[in-house]
């Protein structure tokens, strides 16, 4: 069981459906008591960094997140729940985030359109197991403006060039994973990476 | 790189896709989760859905069709059309919709764009224009309701506005281009291109694989949308796809 964390904020049914077409059981909620029975924990997120961030501490999960984590339960973060895993972002003002990997979230500069919307590749920082399941140029849905910067490379799996930023797509730390991008979204390569962290990642 | 976008529209009408489709096995309304799941199935990068459903007796029927496409469909869609105020918003996204498109609402209580950016995020929020040259020849106006209504507004002018009050993405319908297969209207995605920092869908015009790479090349849009040529099975957009692959617009 997948316990996708509810704070009232994002399109959680979409990574409800996903899972389920990958043939994986989850339940929403933002209950302790309910997570508590859930293997893997996954946290989505569309919104402001800083409303998301004061949702979620309002009822109490920041420090339920950090604690299972602790313990070794693996957790996802998908979109503004991936970028929550840093310290900080200085979206509309400086907000603390989990901090599980080091470094912090910045608005895109560039010329190109902002948000970035769209299909973009994936390209390999890291070995990964994640590189001999997908194809071979895997192409995944973001929608942001922000971005990690000022991070550790060893927890940059994967990123994707927008212009002349390197976007970080796919990053890893100890028990913890994020996406910038919707895998919910992206078709198969998307689901198969749900169900690497579903069957695979700990 | 990230890719441009090819954006089937379906047509919605009391919960039936009623624009003709020509998918083998299918006649020619279709169910829309079903029709959806094809044009998945056919790599499409994103779908709309435009609601043209008549009565409010039969908005519902929407959120239950948005709730069966997201069951099936596991890429971005936007729902547009009769969407007016944040309970619709809210109940689209919540059914599974990733975008709302809004048009004549936004014109009529610009609000709605920034209430629905700040509560939902600007990501979800699609400004939907509809504009028409002005007989002057020196710019574009501002239609609604289907372009039966010239609201004198300058698009240019209203697409600054509706960006700066939240508006993530720009949906542009040439209603000059509209109808004509003569290609994507150039000149007008352009001028609102300079004007504006956001992603531009082109929509209106389109009669060709020619005139998506047109557009692209010219670097008018970002993606662009096509309901007809795809319905009638005049192209498939894996056809599309392969054809901008093969011309080096980067897919």
């Amino acid at each position: 069981m997948i316990g996708i964390i509810d704070y009232g904020m994002g399109n959680l049914r979409s990574v409800e459906n996903a899972l389920k077409a990958i043939g994986c059981q989850s339940v929403i909620s933002d209950d302790p008591a309910v997570l508590d029975q859930c293997e893997k924990l996954i946290l989505p997120g569309v919104g402001a960094f800083g409303d998301c961030m004061k949702n979620i501490v309002e009822r109490g999960l920041d420090s339920y997140i950090k604690n299972a984590v602790s313990k070794g339960i693996p957790l996802l973060g998908i979109c503004l729940g991936m970028q929550m895993l840093f310290e900080e972002s200085e979206e509309k003002g400086l907000h603390q985030g989990l901090g599980f990997l080091k470094g912090r979230i910045v608005r895109m500069e560039t010329d190109l359109p902002v948000p970035e919307i769209g299909w973009n590749e994936l390209e390999w920082n890291q070995e990964s197991p994640l590189r001999e399941l997908l194809s071979e140029h895997p192409y995944v849905y973001y929608v942001h403006s922000y971005c990690a910067g000022d991070m550790k490379e060893e927890n940059l799996t994967a990123y994707s060039m927008y212009g002349d930023i390197r976007v970080a797509g796919l990053v890893q730390g100890e028990h913890v994973m994020g996406t910038q991008f919707h895998p919910e979204k992206s078709g198969e390569d998307g689901l198969k990476i749900l169900r690497y962290f579903a069957e695979v990642f700990s | 790189m990230i890719t441009k976008r090819i954006i089937p529209c379906l047509d919605v009408k009391d919960g039936r896709v009623v624009k003709g489709v020509n998918f083998v096995g299918l006649k020619e309304v279709g169910d829309p989760a079903e029709l959806a799941k094809r044009y998945y199935e056919q790599g499409a990068d994103e779908l709309v859905f435009l609601d043209i459903t008549a009565t409010h007796e039969h908005r519902d029927t929407m959120v239950h069709i948005v709730e069966k496409v997201a069951e099936q469909v596991f890429m971005p869609f936007t729902v547009g059309g009769g969407i007016r105020t944040v309970q619709d918003i809210k109940a689209i996204l919540r059914a599974g919709a990733d975008k709302v498109s809004l048009n004549s609402a936004a014109v009529r209580n610009p609000d709605l764009i920034r209430e629905g950016a700040s509560l939902f995020g600007n990501q979800c929020i699609v400004l939907a224009v509809d504009g028409r040259k002005r007989e002057s020849g020196d710019g574009w106006n501002v239609v609604i309701n289907g372009g039966r209504i010239d609201t004198g507004l300058d698009a240019i002018e209203w697409i600054k506005k509706g960006t700066e009050l939240g508006a993530g993405e720009i949906l542009l319908t040439s209603m000059d281009a509209d109808g004509t297969k003569n290609g994507f209207d150039i000149p007008f995605l352009k001028a609102v291109r300079k004007e504006v920092h956001v992603p531009v869908i082109a929509s209106g015009g389109c009669g060709s694989l020619a005139h998506f790479a047109e557009v692209f090349e010219e670097d008018a849009a970002d993606a662009a949308l096509a309901a007809s040529l795809f319905h009638y099975g005049e192209l498939t957009v894996g056809e599309v796809k392969q054809y901008l692959k093969e011309i080096a617009v980067r897919l």
